[in-house]
């Protein structure tokens, strides 16, 4: 069997494992709820008078920080948990096309998470004007946004077999890359690390990326940069599970 | 078709399966003995290629288990330890998901899932999530899954625990009824189960291969080495060459 389809068959178990339990309702109702609450009550959608998505956009970073790696925690650990990886590890499947499999299902989950927050679309478009072509840009942005998160997610839960240690150091991790680029990492770092160190630190902020995208202006750059992120990340996962198999 | 050389598996400090070399052939069923933490479990986990070993090498049917490990793997038909299941599947659906990975296709495929699923007894209970079925409907599915591609080589860890006593006679009579065109090598701490299905048996303690055994010919029995149990009496001898053993350091 070749890679490929090996991906597909793990792909396809693990999105209808998310649909077999509450856990895909439940998360689509919460992300739901919440996106919808930042955008009209922080954001104050209506009160700004602009007719963009902006004030849905802007805090996607921050609810991916709780949200996704919640979506990742299980990913691994339950695994490890029900010692299901034994079984796993011992059938005819590439371990790069497990990890694929499991990344794109939780990827393509997510996605349709935020594909169902298409009414605001429909709301935004229905009150104004809004230039399409940035919020479908800003909605590219906010898909690979979400595979960085859980790509690092992904690799954290293959380090453990408890879940909410999984869940908690992801986050961390995760605010990490959020604030990057802010000042209260770069000073942190620019104090002892030569100037283009502390750069190329500012420079992995998920936040500027995201920025720059949902400004309308589709970067190439800033998309290699999240694509390169979760290869790394995935990268990672596979030498993290081949090396802690037995743990 | 199973050849395990020199096997060592190191966890830190501890010795878990120390320089263990056996073979298994076509027609043979293995009893792999041993007490709780003897390193049997270690040693299938390298046998299936979860593990990797420290030093040795086991072939599977012609394949290096960590040269090609793919190729092994499609060879052997592994229950592990516990037999892990994804709780949320049902019993059909995980079947389905194990059939694709196999690569069973077609009409081939829906017999041989109409077949393990009629052999081990599992029409009842198809439809339901794993999770809700009780020990011994668990440890059918992870058999049914070990055996559905009809593999050459089957390496069962402990398949009838947890099991009734009808249950297990079943299990068995299948085990015997497969036996013949292929290895199989088999874990387990039940002696009777060595009497009832095994052409022969290894004792493991402490990491390391102490006896070899096969049943007697000339008297009824088990004999191992110079030791000689008579029907049923396994347990005396097995405590005697377990309990002289001793546990060993790494340098």
């Amino acid at each position: 069997m070749n890679g490929l389809k090996g991906t597909y068959i793990i792909f396809r178990r693990e999105l209808a494992a998310y649909f077999a339990t509450p856990l895909a309702y439940v998360f689509i109702v919460i992300f739901l709820f919440s996106t919808g609450i930042f955008t009209f009550y922080v954001g104050n959608f209506f009160d700004r008078g602009q007719d963009d998505l902006k004030a849905f956009f802007m805090f996607h970073p921050w609810l991916y920080l709780f949200l996704i790696p919640a979506i990742s925690m299980r990913l691994w650990a339950e695994e490890r948990k029900q010692g299901t990886i034994e079984l796993l590890m011992t059938l005819p499947v590439r371990l790069g096309s497990i990890v694929a499999g499991k990344f794109l299902a939780a990827w393509c989950f997510t996605a349709i998470a935020l594909a169902l927050t298409f009414p605001l679309w429909l709301t935004v478009n229905y009150l104004g004007h809004p230039d399409n072509g940035v919020i479908l840009a800003s909605y590219l942005g906010s898909i690979l946004m979400a595979g960085g998160y859980l790509a690092i997610g992904a690799c954290i839960s293959a380090t453990t077999r408890n879940q909410v240690i999984a869940f908690v150091v992801s986050v961390t991790i995760c605010f990490i890359f959020v604030v990057a680029g802010a000042p209260i990492v770069l000073d942190f770092f620019s104090g002892w690390l030569p100037p283009f160190v502390a750069n190329i630190i500012g420079s992995l902020s998920f936040l500027t990326h995201f920025n720059a995208i949902t400004d309308g202006v589709v970067d190439l750059r800033d998309v290699i940069f999240y694509v390169s992120t979760i290869a790394v990340w995935l990268f990672a996962n596979v030498i993290v599970v081949d090396l802690k198999k037995a743990a | 078709m199973i050849e395990i050389r020199n096997l060592v598996k190191r966890f830190g400090p501890l010795v878990a399966v120390n320089d263990v070399s056996f073979s298994v052939t076509r027609g043979e069923v293995l009893g792999f003995l041993g007490p709780n933490g003897a390193g049997k479990s270690t040693t299938m986990k390298m046998i299936t290629g979860f593990l990797a070993p420290t030093a040795g090498r086991v072939s599977v049917c012609g394949a290096d288990v960590a040269q090609a490990p793919l190729a092994a793997k499609r060879q052997i038909g592994y229950l592990p330890e516990g037999a892990p299941a994804y709780p949320d599947m049902t019993a059909a659906g995980f079947l389905d998901f194990v059939a694709d990975i196999r690569g069973l296709k077609g009409v081939k495929r829906r017999e041989r899932l109409d077949q393990v699923i009629a052999s081990v007894h599992l029409e009842a209970v198809l439809d339901q999530p794993i999770d809700t079925l009780s020990k011994g409907f668990k440890r059918r599915v992870g058999l049914a899954q070990a055996i559905l591609h009809d593999p050459p080589v089957l390496i069962l860890d402990e398949p009838t625990d947890g099991l009734d006593p009808n249950q297990k006679h079943e299990v068995r009579e299948l085990i015997r009824a497969m036996a013949a065109d292929k290895a199989i090598i088999i874990s387990t701490h039940i002696l009777e189960e060595v009497e009832a299905v095994c052409s022969r048996a290894v004792i493991i303690a402490h990491g390391r291969l102490l006896a070899e055994g096969r049943p007697d010919e000339t008297e009824s029995g088990w004999r191992f080495g110079d030791l000689l149990a008579a029907p049923g009496r396994l347990d005396a001898l097995f405590r005697e060459i377990t309990t002289n053993a001793h546990p060993e350091r790494a340098a």
